[in-house]
């Protein structure tokens, strides 16, 4: 027989970020714990609310599952004495396993003979479990801050005040600290009053929704969503898509009322982001754009309750933001009363890293390492690279960056259009950054490339220098993205650099710091961080990781050519010549891989077989190379393949490992040299056919 | 409700709920909680309800009187409930109802706030209360003080009287606020917004001002080693003011300012030890509960 569980823990009002991982978490610690005490159930549902974490498990049996349970005893010799009469130990396990001595059972295991019980554990009913499951799930919850409330020891992520919990119609009884389990629960906090006993299971759900609470959050989330829109098509526009916003406003209301505000068109005058940034870090509200996308002097918020008095609670709002806004407007206005450049100075005050200097070194660096890859690449100007790196820190300490530090880059790049500054230079300041996350669009300057370029180098180079490097799930100064964010900046402009040079390059602009690590150490690090990454990268590009580790065996210092090679490779794995190529390769570095020489005497070559297949290796050899060497991979590689015949002749004919040394020598090294030729391009030996 | 009526109204209220009404404390500071009535009361096992209002400067905020929503000078209303009782979110909300905010006629939301204060050593929980989109209240359950992880926990509930009042009497500027019958809080403080932010951002002598912070500093020292508690805390507020100044004055790097309030935090903390010693010597007198006290007593040393 089966019966539906229903647990809600009643709190103050969670923190809307926490709610995701606490549903997810409560869900996979309830299925562990029903799965570690044998218990069967249909279905499990967990909602949550700013005021209620609510689990709901449908068909939980009443019984736990029985159960065999299998222990060993003491070996049987030990069990046993002379005369073959259960001993004190062999009796002893009997009574403490609760079963006669007779029903033992005597088992082999790795070698030894044991005792062994197996007896039938009867299935507990499980109203007699749950109390210790319900409690222990909710002590267990973790969350990333918890805190302590009045006398009592219990962490929580703020304050339980009820909790609720039935079996069936029965409430289940337990205690934690001051909270008593009960059949009352609570409905909205200002829409409802006093608490309300709930019934049975079913009537829970109803008498939640009869008291101003839409407890299932994908519902109340697709209402929001519903009514927003509602409310733009009005004014003939459409709501700003931010799933981060929509989900955070999801759990700060329980019975959600969308309503359009607006403010004065005067505020247009302030930069989109700005506007935007405000509206929804400050307040929450939803950004509304014309049909033709440009943002309308309005928004749209959600009120936590019914459309009663709505329109107090949008003077209100309306107010609110344009406090906001015109301290926004104070700030554009203060930060582009001089030019940006003005605010360079100032960064000599900012710390990027206490030991890596303040952020006017940084500057300076990125402008060393700009040019440079600038002159390497014939990319932009050493003008335009010096004013864009000199000018791509200064909008931090700007105000309008010191309140909202997401618009680093987006306020500089404005700011340096106030200031009359290039455009390409204005833009640059912006996509120095760029991309911020996978997926984010790449600098499109070749001013911005170039800075981006140096921002990423300088950023990996300097934490290196000083130790810092990722380890595990440890990389507070996210090296991983900056590094991903190089490798994909570089594969997707085609950019030829040397790496390793440009990285020695970035190092000995830190001339003036004291750094822990030398030159070499972390140029070499860094560079196999970034292919590390540069790894994970081909592999999402569907590059299969037999190929991308045979390319990356045979260094490169310019990854564009080991995409390069990694595309060739993945089609010549493909093509018809493949087999006789690896037959080559296989038959050749197989017996010579511990072979370590490579000159000999043609002379002491014997065997017809032999000699014409040195013949053909030594006539092709320059031309391989010389092919390789120009970047033609696929022509050097086909011309390797036209070896087939002549290996498989010379196996036909001859045995390698003949007693006569000189012989044996010359014919190892003939093989190493062809599978050397081979491994000039990549290590065919980590290829899986 | 004029200003001095929500003040009236707040007082009586939590008079009400069994608080001490306090007074404001007599040096400069940025915040209520820097009231020793809070700071250090939180700390120890003994409980303690307490209600004040809390002139509070924020050098760094002046505006020269010319922003309708930012002043240098400002009033906080403090509420300590130490422990925090089980149904304080519904006191603090009928102290809403008793100033004429019916929470059913608004938006009122609890959005979350984690408080942190670097130069007390201090840190809470809670919320930002958002009465139709503006914030009016910040509400925390003290976590640590000083440094001490606080048991039993306090309940701080901050009004922001100016914001509230401004709500009530629908006023779109802080200055237009009704003190009382035809004094507004421009006549109060206009004047005085405009000649703080001058000497704040401009005349403030810097070096005067670095040297009183030293000197402050090493009285607070001093007067700690001679476990004199409240007289060593007066010090360690005047060395926070003085780094507000010097801060609004544009006087501290980004790089120094770490440093300052290390070293405040280390006054405040020193301090906090200090107390949490001499309420122990005292036996814990608010302490009401005799067999709590004497476990407490006979438990080993204050770390």
């Amino acid at each position: 027989m089966v019966k539906d569980l229903l647990l809600e823990i009643g709190v103050e009002e969670l923190p809307s970020g926490y709610m995701a991982g606490a549903i997810k978490d409560l869900k996979k610690n309830l299925v562990a714990k029903f799965e570690d005490k044998r218990l069967v159930y249909g279905k499990i549902d967990v909602y949550g609310t700013p005021r209620r974490l609510v689990i709901h498990v449908e068909n939980l049996s009443e019984t736990q599952t029985d159960a065999v349970i299998e222990n060993r005893g003491p070996k049987k010799e030990i069990a046993y004495d002379a005369q073959g009469q259960p001993s004190k130990a062999g009796l002893g396990f009997a009574r403490g396993q609760g079963v006669a001595f007779e029903d033992l059972e005597i088992r082999e295991l790795a070698g030894a003979q044991y005792l062994f019980v197996s007896k039938t554990e009867k299935g507990e009913k499980t109203i007699n479990l749950l109390p210790n499951i319900m409690t222990d799930l909710i002590t267990e919850l973790s969350f990333p801050k918890s805190m302590r409330w009045g006398n009592y020891t219990l962490r929580f992520a703020r304050p339980i005040r009820w909790i609720l919990a039935l079996y069936g119609n029965e409430l289940l009884n337990f205690t934690i600290e001051n909270l008593n389990s009960s059949n009352y629960t609570y409905g909205h906090r200002f829409l409802s009053s006093g608490s309300l006993k709930v019934q049975d299971i079913n009537s829970y759900f109803q008498l939640l929704n009869d008291n101003y609470v839409i407890l299932d959050q994908n519902k109340r989330k697709e209402l929001i969503w519903q009514q927003i829109k509602e409310v733009a098509d009005k004014v003939d526009g459409s709501p700003m898509e931010n799933e981060s916003l929509l989900e955070e406003v999801t759990y700060l209301v329980e019975y959600p009322t969308a309503f359009y505000g607006s403010f004065s068109t005067s505020y247009l005058d302030v930069p989109v982001e700005v506007l935007t940034t405000s509206m929804i870090e400050h307040q929450r509200y939803f950004p509304v754009f014309n049909q033709k996308g440009e943002l309308l002097n309005g928004f749209i918020g959600v009120r936590n309750g019914t459309d009663y008095n709505l329109d107090v609670v949008k003077a209100g709002n309306e107010r609110v933001l344009k406090a906001r806004l015109e301290d926004a407007l104070f700030f554009w206005n203060e930060d582009t009363k001089l030019p940006l450049n003005n605010l360079t100075e100032k960064l000599d005050d900012v710390l990027f890293h206490e030991k890596l200097g303040s952020l006017l070194e940084k500057v300076k660096r990125l402008e060393k390492i700009a040019l440079y890859i600038g002159e390497q690449n014939q990319l932009s100007t050493p003008s335009k690279i010096t004013q864009a790196a000199l000018l791509c820190k200064a909008d931090l300490v700007s105000n309008m960056v010191n309140e909202f530090p997401e618009l680093q880059g987006v306020m500089g790049r404005y700011y340096a259009i106030k200031s009359g500054e290039d455009e390409e230079v204005a833009e640059a300041i912006l996509e120095h950054y760029l991309p911020r996350f996978a997926g984010d669009v790449m600098p499109q300057t070749d001013t911005g490339k170039v800075l981006s370029l140096a921002e990423k180098i300088d950023n990996m180079v300097g934490s290196f220098a000083i130790g810092i490097k990722p380890t595990g799930s440890q990389d507070p100064y996210a090296l991983r993205r900056q590094a991903m964010g190089l490798v994909n900046l570089i594969l997707e402009t085609e950019i030829q650099l040397d790496i390793p040079a440009i990285l020695g390059k970035a190092y000995q602009t830190f001339d003036n710091i004291t750094l822990i690590n030398n030159q070499e150490k972390t140029v070499d690090e860094v560079y196999d961080f970034i292919l590390q990454r540069f790894r994970g990268v081909m592999l999402e590009r569907n590059i299969s990781y037999d190929v991308i580790d045979a390319v990356l065996a045979v260094p490169s210092n310019n990854i564009n050519i080991l995409v390069e090679k990694s595309k060739i490779l993945t089609e010549f794995k493909n093509s018809a010549g493949f087999e006789d190529f690896m037959v080559v390769f296989n038959r050749s570095y197989n017996l010579s891989k511990k072979w370590n020489q490579t000159d000999f005497d043609e002379n002491l070559l014997v065997d017809p077989s032999e000699i014409s297949l040195h013949k053909a290796f030594a006539e092709r050899k320059d031309r391989v190379i010389g092919l390789f060497d120009s970047g033609d991979y696929l022509a050097a590689l086909n011309i390797i393949i036209q070896l087939r015949p002549y290996i498989d002749e010379f196996f036909d004919a001859v045995m390698v490992m003949v007693d006569d040394e000189n012989l044996k020598s010359a014919r190892l090294s003939l093989l190493k040299c062809i599978a050397d030729l081979c491994m000039n391009f990549a290590d065919f030996n980590k290829i899986v056919s | 409700m004029n200003f001095q009526e929500i003040i009236l109204a707040l007082q009586n209220y939590w008079a009400k709920q069994g608080c001490i009404i306090g007074q404001p404390y007599d040096v400069e500071k940025g915040a209520g909680t820097m009231n020793p009535a809070t700071f250090l009361r939180a700390l120890g096992p003994e409980p303690w309800k307490t209600a004040y209002v809390e002139p509070s400067r924020r050098p760094t905020d002046g505006r020269y009187g010319d922003n309708p929503n930012r002043l240098q000078h400002y009033y906080q209303y403090q509420v300590i409930l130490k422990p925090s009782p089980d149904n304080v979110i519904d006191l603090y909300l009928d102290s809403l109802k008793n100033l004429g905010i019916d929470p059913q006629k608004h938006d009122i939301r609890f959005v979350e706030d984690n408080w942190e204060s670097p130069t007390l050593g201090a840190w809470g929980l809670g919320w930002e209360v958002w009465l139709d989109g503006m914030e009016i209240t910040q509400f925390t359950y003290f976590q640590q003080c000083g440094g001490f992880d606080c048991h039993p926990v306090s309940a701080e509930i901050t009004y922001g009287l100016e914001r509230i009042a401004m709500y009530i009497q629908n006023q779109e500027s802080v200055y237009d606020i009704e003190w009382v019958d035809n004094i507004s809080y421009a006549d109060i403080h206009h004047q005085g917004e405009v000649d703080y932010s001058h000497y704040n951002f401009e005349i403030a002598d810097i070096k005067t001002l670095t040297t009183m912070f030293n000197l402050c500093e090493e009285e607070a020292k001093l007067v700690i080693s001679k476990h004199l508690v409240l007289p060593a805390y007066d010090y360690v507020l005047k060395c926070s003011h003085l780094f507000n100044l010097l801060d609004a004055r544009g006087a501290i790097s980004v790089t120094e300012r770490t440093g300052y309030i290390g070293r405040v935090r280390n006054l405040a903390r020193m301090v906090a030890h200090e107390y949490v010693k001499q309420r122990k010597s005292l036996g814990y007198p608010l302490l009401k509960d005799e067999k709590l006290r004497k476990y407490l007593l006979a438990d080993g040393e204050v770390s």
